[in-house]
């Protein structure tokens, strides 16, 4: 009967760190960001829900009289940023295919067109004829607008690096995890920034 | 469904679909708000369902290279509470009779879902290292020295990380008889023969019976 016991593979130091594949490390770190996302969101949801619908007091009118939202102003800013997501999908193509000049235009057009978005809805905010004082429907129009155009500036602040680091030619068609990542993050902002738009301002 | 935070090409297709839903909502919430909410529980429960029926692909088909010694045998036992089986043990001492071999026996941590999904599995943990230790107890006490560790709950994930880790040329699994295995009826040794190119050693261990051999090997 011929057997032995030697170690598998020779190892010093501390023990290895268990890797199981259960699940994979960035998997659970992007759902656990999406987690946490969706409680933030869910919350401020919840409030808007609360002042419109269950709160008995709740105005007949969306905004209450004599609001009203910028509506037409509100939906070009969402096909400006709805665009975006179309530059950003081909930027991430063109490096893919390593078309470098196309890359970097798309980029370039992703980040003017997230900087028009939120330089639109700071003009919006200046104009639009209320402020957070004026009622609990003013909180909280500001309050999911304003978080997310924190995601759009974080956004912007992502794409900015995949630019810079674009143009000293970091990227290349084996390599664009960097673009990858902001690509998918700049598409939920717009998937979040859709759901606001549809449920505060159109509904 | 695939998972829209998996790459950017399929959050750029959640992003189109997104907006067709809400399309739907906003234009049946003008006709008449709880229409609109209609829409949305029904394009919920459609997303839902889409997600339940949903089914990944296979994974591919997995060559296991030698390592070690050319004339060695490295084998690779996964059990449940049946590690303690005359069945297994059998099994296990024909292969060693056969040629040089090294073992390496995987136990699963065994725990209900709920108690998984809760993060309580140090029982589980402390049951398996028991019938671990106790198996390479009982394979010292006959001349065979192996090497063990705690699987995962989920057997198919603890043979995946044993095979990373061991790289084995044969795998044995052992079960309960049919009617009353789990892992049979999730179609565990059949998962391992289409996942893995290695032979694949099926020993049905019956706890409430003498011992009787009963292997069959593909």
């Amino acid at each position: 009967m011929t057997s032995h016991t030697e170690a598998i593979h020779e190892h010093h130091g501390p023990p290895e760190a268990n890797r199981s594949s259960r699940v994979d490390a960035r998997t659970l770190g992007m759902f656990l960001f999406i987690a946490s996302e969706a409680m933030l969101f869910g919350s401020f949801f919840t409030a808007y829900f609360f002042v419109r619908v269950v709160n008995p007091d709740a105005p007949a009118e969306w905004p209450p009289e004599p609001y009203h939202f910028p509506v037409f102003v509100a939906g070009v800013n969402t096909a400006i940023l709805v665009t975006s997501s179309f530059t950003m999908h081909w930027a991430l193509q063109s490096i893919k295919r390593g078309n470098r000049p196309a890359f970097l235009a798309g980029m370039v057009l992703t980040f003017l067109m997230g900087l028009a978005f939120l330089l639109t809805q700071a003009v919006e905010y200046l104009n639009v004829g209320f402020n957070t004082g004026d009622g609990a429907f003013a909180s909280v129009f500001f309050g999911l607008t304003g978080l997310h155009g924190a995601h759009v500036a974080v956004g912007l602040t992502l794409l900015g690096v995949v630019i810079i680091r674009g143009f000293r030619g970091h990227f290349s068609p084996e390599h664009h995890h960097g673009v990858e990542l902001p690509g998918i993050y700049w598409h939920f902002v717009d998937v979040m920034w859709i759901v606001v738009y549809s449920v505060v301002y159109l509904i | 469904m695939e998972s829209p935070f998996r790459s950017e090409a399929a959050a750029f297709r959640f992003l189109l679909i997104s907006i067709g839903a809400f399309a739907l909502i906003v234009v049946a919430s003008w006709v008449e708000p709880w229409l609109g909410l209609a829409v949305f529980l029904l394009l919920v429960a459609g997303a839902v369902w889409v997600y339940l029926r949903q089914r990944g692909p296979a994974p591919p088909r997995e060559q296991i290279e030698h390592v070690g010694p050319p004339d060695e045998r490295r084998v690779l036992v996964v059990a449940n509470e049946t590690v303690v089986g005359e069945e297994l043990m059998s099994e296990i001492g024909e292969l060693a009779l056969a040629g040089k071999a090294r073992f390496f026996v995987v136990s699963p941590a065994l725990n209900s879902r709920l108690k998984t999904w809760t993060s309580d599995e140090d029982p589980a943990r402390a049951a398996a290292q028991k019938r671990l230790d106790s198996t390479l107890e009982r394979l010292a006490s006959v001349g065979i020295e192996a090497r063990g560790e705690i699987g995962d709950v989920d057997p198919l994930v603890a043979i995946e990380d044993a095979v990373r880790s061991f790289r084995p040329d044969e795998i044995v699994i052992s079960t309960h008889p049919e009617g009353r295995s789990n892992w049979l009826v999730r179609g565990v040794v059949g998962a391992v023969r289409e996942r893995y190119d290695v032979p694949v050693r099926h020993v049905v261990v019956d706890l409430e019976r003498p011992y009787r051999p009963a292997a069959d090997e593909t």
